[in-house]
């Protein structure tokens, strides 16, 4: 019964209190903590640290038990508590070509400087259910400094194969930030890349895939992928030197694009862009497509597909609102629901009383339906001609 | 709220946020019906929930208000009633669900009986913000056609309501001009509220939190819900009175009672409806005991 949504407090404490019963499941096994899903669930506190836009492993665990696993739910968590938080300024930027990589892959090049790395990954493991020890790789890497890795596209970038990294004389703009300014169409290149890092996994690498299916191609290659620890630094003015707050786990993936090239400027890879916190590769990879995808305009192709259209993307992209908004269709809606009953109902009378006017509607006066059939008890039962008549509009004015 | 809660600011969002969200409101009170862009955050509750009530409300509340929270004309529904709780924790002031009580009032979907007193603020919270949505899905599309007080599309819109179905088909959320200049949507409000709205005493204030927009209709403002000379506007009506408290001439909900169609209509303003119940049983015990009739309707 509808009365039922209805709710007092008591109703929402005793759903509240049955919910943490739930999520605590048997009682008789030990609960999980959050050091055991910070360190075992390396790859979910990941994905909530990176769209829930707040490098905290420890509170991202926390959200996820609290959340019971809901990974959406866990990243509105965090995302509340950081909304809260004053922000002090801006780091320096990070430089992910000095960091030493815990893996650093380039599809572009069978060999490169630093070589190829392959890290902690799921490729090339067979999908087969399989206790693995935990021990960790022998240890026979040769002892020294790490090789140093530049990245590929400076590589590239060094014989103008590639465009650079900012398009000449564009200085250092201050960069936007989304999550304390307005966000108004069309955005700069910086504000979108802020959106797509906190933009749903599964909504990018829909959009990422589609371009490779042909709707708004851009030819990809990846160029490099590189996860590992970088050095994060604030600038102190008063010092005059660079502080350093601390290191966090990123995933960068440098995607290499379709080149663009004309009688007057010679021919260049273009290029897309993704950072993720964490080992996050294929958030990385959907967010350098999508990226690449978004930069049309910068490269004058025809805006034709869904993951080139900014405005598309950019609004549908975060599962803070998305999930929100789907799920608000849960709450009551009664009062527009009436309006709308009223509605219909008016109309249908309307459409009755033109019929029984003999009015343009013939399909209703065929011998099935002016049978003594359809003037029987059965359909003109009193509940069922009550309600239908109880809430007739009053006229225009009347 | 169970469990302790972690420190937080009073009314939660930090006094920056509320500064920044206060100067889109004087913004958006200065031009009533235009939609301020504004960097909406996240609070506690999903994004299409209020969010953008919330926000309005937390950084417009100070410890004298009182606040009454609604949805659905209701003080009961559980989101006013989580609504009001997360109000209570965050900030200690008193609430209420007497319309005439209170000095803010967050809603959704609709607008008290009890005519609004100057002095006192509504907040609305807005789901669509665009009138012109969906007719136009794109957002650099709609303030071009704002900026132009381009609104033929929502006049043709209507006129093609008024060919198809011999009506204006919109029963909800129905367009306002406000101030002769700005198409504004009222939010899911029936229409049946609308006249509420046209030079109300009371400061209106809308808040869209998923899409980043606030807006206001400043006391004593023009609101004129849209209509054609031979075909004017005209506000849904019930024929019948609530069958709780005998009211005419405010907006019902149906209640269905059975699985046989059989349906009761009762006020959707539970604040009004007791109220109306508490005045009618007063009259009665002052008056002669004549006739223990319930008002039921006919």
């Amino acid at each position: 019964m509808y009365v039922a949504v209805k709710g007092g407090e008591r109703a929402i404490a005793n759903a509240h209190a049955l919910l943490a019963k739930e999520g605590r499941g048997d009682p008789r096994l030990p609960r999980i903590g959050p050091d055991a899903v910070a360190g075992q669930l390396g790859v979910l506190v990941a994905r909530v640290m990176t769209e829930g836009s707040l490098y905290d492993p420890d509170l991202a665990a926390r959200a996820i038990l609290q959340a019971q696993g809901d990974v959406l739910e866990a990243i509105t968590l965090v995302r509340s508590y950081r909304t809260t938080l004053p922000r002090f300024g801006y780091t320096l930027p990070v430089d992910t070509s000095g960091l030493p990589p815990q893996r650093r892959i380039s599809a572009t090049f069978k060999d490169l400087p630093g070589g190829q790395q392959l890290g902690a990954t799921f490729d090339y493991t067979h999908r087969l259910f399989a206790e693995r020890d935990t021990a960790g790789p022998r240890a026979d890497s040769p002892a020294g400094p790490p090789p140093a890795m530049p990245r590929v596209t400076d590589l590239l970038g060094t014989a103008s194969l590639l465009e650079p990294d900012n398009a000449p004389g564009a200085g250092d703009p201050e960069p936007a930030d989304l999550t304390r300014e307005p966000t108004v169409f069309p955005m700069t290149r910086a504000e979108r890349l802020q959106a797509l890092a906190r933009g749903d996994e599964g909504f990018l690498l829909g959009l990422g895939y589609s371009t490779q299916r042909g709707f708004g191609s851009t030819h990809p290659f990846a160029g490099e992928i590189r996860v590992g620890e970088v050095e994060v630094e604030v600038a102190a003015p008063e010092l005059g030197f660079a502080v350093p707050l601390g290191r966090i786990e990123i995933t960068e993936c440098q995607m290499i694009n379709q080149f663009k090239g004309n009688a007057d400027t010679p021919a260049q890879f273009t290029r897309g862009y993704g950072l993720a916190f964490g080992r996050a590769e294929r958030k990385a990879m959907s967010m350098s497509l999508v990226d690449r995808a978004l930069r049309a305009e910068d490269f004058g192709e025809r805006i034709v597909a869904p993951a080139q259209d900014e405005e598309f993307v950019i609004s549908h992209s975060d599962s803070v609102p998305a999930a929100g908004f789907v799920e608000h269709l849960k709450l009551p809606h009664h009062v527009d629901f009436q309006a709308e009953l009223g509605l219909v109902r008016r109309l249908r009378g309307e459409f009755d009383e033109r019929a029984a006017a003999g009015g343009a509607v013939s399909d209703n006066t065929g011998p099935d339906n002016t049978g003594p059939d359809n003037t029987g008890p059965d359909n003109t039962g009193p509940a069922g001609e009550g309600s239908a008549g109880e809430l007739m509009l009053a006229e225009a004015g009347a | 709220m169970n469990g302790a809660l972690t420190d937080y600011n009073i009314g939660y969002l930090d006094e920056q946020t509320k500064r920044m969200i206060r100067r889109a409101l004087l913004k958006a009170v200065a031009i009533p019906g235009f939609q301020v862009p504004f960097a909406s955050r996240e609070v506690p509750m999903p994004r299409g929930w209020g969010t953008g009530g919330v926000q309005v409300t937390a950084s417009i509340i100070g410890e004298d208000d009182v606040l009454k929270v609604i949805d659905q004309g209701a003080d009961d529904t559980t989101n006013a009633v989580s609504i009001r709780s997360f109000f209570a924790a965050v900030t200690g002031v008193r609430t209420t669900t007497r319309t005439d009580e209170a000095t803010i009032i967050q809603t959704r979907h609709r607008i008290p009986e009890t005519p609004l007193a100057a002095g006192q603020t509504i907040v609305y919270q807005v789901p669509g913000p665009e009138p012109l949505r969906f007719l136009e899905p794109r957002e650099t599309e709609t303030r071009r056609l704002h900026a132009l007080a381009d609104y033929g599309l929502m006049y043709v819109k209507l006129y093609e309501d008024i060919a198809r179905y011999g009506h204006i088909a919109t029963t909800y959320d129905y367009p306002v001009m406000v101030a002769g200049r700005y198409l504004m949507a009222p939010s899911p409000i029936p229409s049946f509220d609308n006249p509420k709205m046209h030079c109300s005493p009371a400061l209106q204030l809308f808040g869209a939190g998923r899409e980043k927009r606030i807006y206001a209709v400043p006391p004593y403002t023009d609101v004129e819900s849209l209509g054609f000379e031979d075909y004017p506007f005209e506000p849904q009506r019930f024929s019948r009175p609530c069958a709780i408290c005998g009211s005419v001439g405010v907006y019902l909900d149906e209640v269905i009672i059975d699985d046989a169609g059989g349906a009761m209509f009762v006020c959707s303003d539970t604040d009004h409806c007791e109220r109306a119940v508490a005045r009618a049983a007063e009259t009665k015990t002052g008056e002669t005991k004549a006739g223990e009739t319930k008002e039921v309707p006919a």
